[in-house]
């Protein structure tokens, strides 16, 4: 009975991990179409970033760390955006093979730099260990990256509501033509939007190093999992992205720990592909009048 | 009709490899031959029905995973159970490989199979109009679980291991040259044969249909036809193709196994045909030839570059050739006779 | 769209493909012994990229060490050894491909190469057909003994039963089996289930995760609520470091509950961090500590040639093994001819850094020490205990009562 009670912080630790890696991909998906298949390896150049820090800053890197990757991997993103990925728009399975492409030479590019092996990144003193309440064990890792993970969502949240470049964002996301002939400047829209989302991918992977590993092939372990919250939510909805990565993460705690890992996997696939077949469009869909 | 001498030569070619190339080149170029009829059915899906397939994989794997069965218990030993079973601790052949036995019913599993799974999951899918890059995604998921479900279950499948080692193909003696000799020749007359039958559909009124149904599909449904139909059955269609090539690169290269059918070799699947150029089948074809000689030509001699050589080709040829090679030489020939060149959508 | 006239693209790619397919040279054609001259070919044929290059790299570069301290003292049979390596990009059948290649077109004398039992598998048949040597140097799950194939690596009754008797030496009479899903955990587990179906110890649970996986909360919760006195762990790979790093804020340690790997050696170490896992048990059969003055070398050397900061593991040290036992049998036999080596290779004893280690004629194993170490905080792992000198190997269990229904 402990165990079970046990799994509820855990299916929401899930969950926030589940969204961190989702979050950025939400908005490129959604607003630009681009399935950017190299998101995982922006969550990679976060862990990395972690790793190269703890090495200049030392104890509390962890911290310092989750702001300078949001910038690298950012201008990253930006950099790709720019470089390639404007010349797509339109052609969303393009998009997909041109950043698997990337994907696969930033991986290598990882193995060349940093050994294809393992390494590691020293989590701060206070993040190590957990407490129990109410007879229900939270290590403080699942803690801080929940509390990260809804960070980021409020700071999104706001960004989109509050500030200007925020509300064109939804503008464009909701209706790119019209916002266009409003006098947005969407080609400048995408830029900040790619830039916010794989800065927020930089942000995923610093959190992943704490309870993962660190190597060339980290992107690759989570980027299936990222799309098939996108997927489930509903392209470019904050909220759809929260319920989604919630459900999900849920899903895979109880499905897990009352079957084994492997089923739960497919199970949960079995079940985004039911879902789909009641709402297409994901959880949170965008009103329209597409025929699609 | 330049076009028919060319077919020609290079069935001439295919005809002449197994007299000039050692027995090791043959057997890789029957591999490359087997990926090069995945590439026919993916340019049919992806170039003609605008369906990225980011799960070829799985059929090819229905398709192996088929003959593989059958083949296995022809060798079986005195129990009567393939050689992982009796590591893996199975006493009793499980139902599931029963019909396997019977030739007539493996061989029809290996195209039945994998067109079954996709005409379902297509009805499932095209009905509820997902497609575009929704469809690339969930096509994706399913490589990933069906290679999870392959290797959770070691005894009925073998695990990560797969099935291996392989020394008959029905008469054929596999530990002999001239038996590899003769599934060359089998795969490379069925490639010829699904180029043709493929381009046969291509040409057809459902062929152009198909076309319209990527361009738009809204006004398609408008004249009366149904875009889910004609979809499901190109996606079918193509899973069919993919699930023979699997059974042939079973005897060509000895084994079959989770390792093939993920999430990765079914993207590789797609370099070849976006290097050759996915709306042209022959283009396609060349492009999966040339990209795993390639592979094999990296990995002998510059093993690290083969990721950078793989990624930058896809870069390459999306952002300066998105028709690939083909398009590249059509708008050679275009300019040749002055001719304006077709509008395609991506 | 005129799809006709493009059939000339297929033949323009296809035709230089095609001649160069065939014009790649077969050097050495015509010796059996891939002795041509005064040098023997051997080829090396690991995963140098890939999910398992991490791994099988250090095996590879442990391997080219051995070659060249042979060719420093003077060669074998007073040829020079010329290695090639080959890539099996962590891809079982590339591993057939390059098998078949480095036989038929390099003609080597033996393979030394595979890490992963997939691989291994893949590779068997083409050794088998071609009757050629492969040197397998990594642990497994056994149950295999091809007459082409040497095993210098820990079948099970050299590593999986000597920490299982180990731990019921300890008292621990409650195990929590983890472990990925592939090939080797779940023989592994069976013998595990055999063995303490015999001995009353109790099996509480057994988990299997896929290849890669990360996400361990809801495992390392079911391992809490059984309350084990030891888990038992095979997993593989990129897996381990996620297991630990989320088993340590759970409140499980090794002081309560100690975790058993037996697929984690000096190198994975580094990259689950030391302070993760400090304190864990492991079983391997040499670790960078052994104190043999074989060993004192090998790490010398390979430290020289590589760099300070590299470490050494058993399946290393295995891969070196292998390649000095074989250069043994040659000398023994007097030529590198396939038949002649297997035929003088039985009684083959080498003074390894592991200790003493000698070839089983009948089933081609090596005897080995079964040692089991604790991970220490400076990454290093300190030997607790150790068997009474090298165990012989027994690759079906066949010398043991309990697991009489296994094979």
């Amino acid at each position: 009975m402990a165990a079970l009670a046990n799994q509820l912080p855990i299916g929401l630790s899930i969950a926030a991990v589940l969204l961190l890696i989702a979050l950025g991909l939400t908005f490129t998906f959604g607003q630009m179409g681009v399935v950017n298949m190299a998101h995982g390896e922006f969550i990679m150049v976060g862990a990395y970033t972690a790793y190269l820090l703890q090495g200049a800053v030392g104890g509390q890197s962890l911290l310092v760390a989750l702001p300078v990757a949001f910038a690298v991997a950012g201008l990253l993103g930006l950099l790709l955006e720019w470089s390639l990925i404007r010349r797509f728009y339109g052609r969303p399975l393009d998009t997909l093979l041109l950043t698997w492409g990337v994907s696969l030479v930033l991986q290598q590019l990882a193995r060349d730099v940093f050994g294809a092996p393992n390494v590691q990144v020293t989590a701060p003193a206070w993040l190590v260990g957990g407490v129990d309440v109410l007879g229900v064990r939270l290590p403080h890792n699942r803690v801080f990256i929940t509390a990260l993970a809804a960070l980021c969502v409020l700071g999104v949240g706001l960004y989109l509501a509050k500030l200007p470049q925020g509300r064109r964002m939804r503008a464009v996301v909701q209706n790119r033509e019209l916002a266009a002939c409003s006098g947005i400047a969407t080609g400048r829209v995408d830029r900040s939007t790619f830039l916010l989302g794989s800065g927020l991918a930089g942000v995923a992977g610093v959190a992943l190093t704490l309870v993962g590993p660190v190597g060339p092939g980290l992107g690759t372990f989570y980027i299936v999992d990222a799309f098939l919250v996108v997927v489930a939510g509903g392209l470019g909805r904050l909220r759809g992205a929260v319920l989604a990565a919630l459900a999900l993460g849920f899903l895979n705690g109880y499905l897990e720990f009352w079957t084994d890992a492997s089923l739960a996997k497919v199970l949960v696939f079995v079940a985004v592909i039911a879902f789909l077949q009641i709402r297409p469009q994901g959880m949170v869909a965008l009103r329209g009048r597409s025929l699609g | 009709m330049s076009g028919r001498i060319s077919l020609v030569l290079c069935v001439v070619l295919l005809a002449v490899a197994p007299l000039v190339l050692s027995p090791f080149r043959l057997g890789l170029l029957a591999k490359y031959l087997c990926f090069a009829i995945v590439a026919v059915g993916i340019a049919l899906a992806w170039g003609r029905g605008g369906m990225l397939t980011l799960g070829q994989g799985v059929f090819f794997g229905l398709g192996g995973y088929a003959m593989g069965m059958h083949l296995k218990l022809r060798e079986a030993g005195p129990a009567g159970l393939p050689d992982f079973m009796v590591w893996s601790g199975v006493e009793e052949l499980p139902a599931l490989w029963k019909p396997s036995a019977n030739p007539v019913f493996a061989l029809a599993a290996v195209v039945v199979l994998p067109g079954l799974v996709a005409f379902l999951l297509g009805l499932l899918v095209f009905r509820q109009r997902v497609r575009g890059a929704y469809f690339a995604i969930l096509s994706q998921a399913l490589a990933a679980a069906f290679v999870i479900l392959l290797v959770g279950r070691q005894g009925l499948t073998g695990g990560t291991n797969g099935l291996t080692n392989f020394s008959r193909f029905f008469a054929l003696d596999l530990t002999d040259p001239g038996g590899r000799r003769v599934v060359y020749a089998i795969t490379a007359a069925a490639l010829v044969l699904t180029y043709l039958a493929v381009k046969l559909v291509v040409r057809s009124r459902f062929g152009a249909l198909l076309v319209a149904v990527r361009d738009h599909e809204d006004r398609v449904r408008f004249l009366g036809y149904d875009p889910a139909l004609v979809k499901t059955i190109t996606f079918a269609a193509s899973a069919v193709v993919a699930g023979l090539a699997g059974a042939l690169f079973v005897p060509v290269v000895g084994i079959i196994s989770p390792a093939l059918l993920g999430v990765v070799p079914s993207l590789e699947l797609l370099v070849g045909v976006a290097l050759g150029g996915r709306f042209s089948l022959a283009g396609a074809v060349a492009g999966a030839i040339a990209v795993n000689y390639a592979k094999t030509l990296f990995s002998e001699d510059f093993p690290e570059g083969w990721l950078y050589l793989q990624g930058g080709l896809f870069v390459l040829v999306l952002v300066f050739a998105p028709r690939g090679l083909a398009g590249v030489v059509e708008a050679a020939r275009d300019r040749f006779r002055r001719r304006p060149r077709e509008e395609v959508a991506g | 769209m005129r799809l006709g006239n493009l059939h000339r693209a297929l033949l323009a790619l296809l035709l230089p493909a095609l001649l160069a397919t065939g014009c790649v040279s077969e050097p050495g054609a015509g010796s059996t012994d891939g002795a041509s001259g005064d040098e023997i070919r051997v080829g090396v044929l690991h995963s140098l990229s890939g999910t398992m290059a991490i791994s099988e790299v250090t095996v590879r570069d442990a391997e080219l060490l051995a070659v060249e301290e042979l060719n420093a003292a003077g060669g074998v049979l007073g040829k020079k050894l010329v290695p090639v390596v080959e890539d099996g990009a962590s891809d079982w059948p590339t591993f057939a491909e390059k098998a078949q290649k480095l036989i038929s077109q390099d003609r080597v004398a033996a393979v030394f190469g595979g890490w992963t039992s997939a691989s291994r598998k893949a590779m068997l048949p083409v050794f088998e057909r071609n009757k050629a040597l492969l040197w397998y140097p990594v642990q497994y799950e056994g149950l295999e003994s091809s007459p082409y194939i040497f095993y210098t690596g820990a079948t099970t009754n050299q590593q999986i039963v000597p920490a299982l008797d180990y731990l019921a030496s300890q008292g621990k009479k409650r195990m929590f089996l983890v472990g990925s899903d592939y090939v080797f955990p779940r023989t592994a587990n069976k013998i595990i289930k055999a063995y303490a179906a015999a001995k009353g110890i109790e099996v509480l649970g057994e988990e299997y995760t896929p290849l890669g996986h990360t996400e361990y909360s809801t495992l390392v919760n079911k391992i809490s609520d059984a309350r084990p006195d030891a888990v038992f762990n095979t997993l593989n790979g990129d897996s381990n470091v996620a297991f630990f790093k989320q088993l340590r804020g759970s409140g499980i340690t090794a002081g309560t509950t100690p975790v058993v790997s037996v697929s984690v050696a000096e190198e994975e170490v580094r990259g689950i961090g030391p302070e993760n896992i400090a304190g864990h048990l492991v079983a391997w059969n040499y670790y960078q500590t052994t104190r043999t003055p074989a060993n004192e070398s090998f790490v010398k050397a390979f430290k020289a040639k590589y760099g300070a900061d590299k470490v050494t593991s058993d399946p290393m040290e295995a891969g070196y093994n292998a390649v000095k036992l074989w250069a043994e049998a040659v000398k023994k036999a007097g030529t590198a001819e396939v038949e002649a080596v297997r035929q003088a290779s039985g009684g083959i004893a080498l003074d390894a850094p592991e200790g003493r280690t000698t070839i089983h004629g009948d089933n081609q194993h090596v005897a080995k020490t079964a040692r089991i170490g604790v991970v220490q905080p400076d990454g290093q792992i300190r030997e607790v205990w150790a068997s009474d000198g090298p165990i012989e190997p027994d690759p079906y269990l066949k010398g043991y009562d309990w697991a009489s229904g296994l094979s």
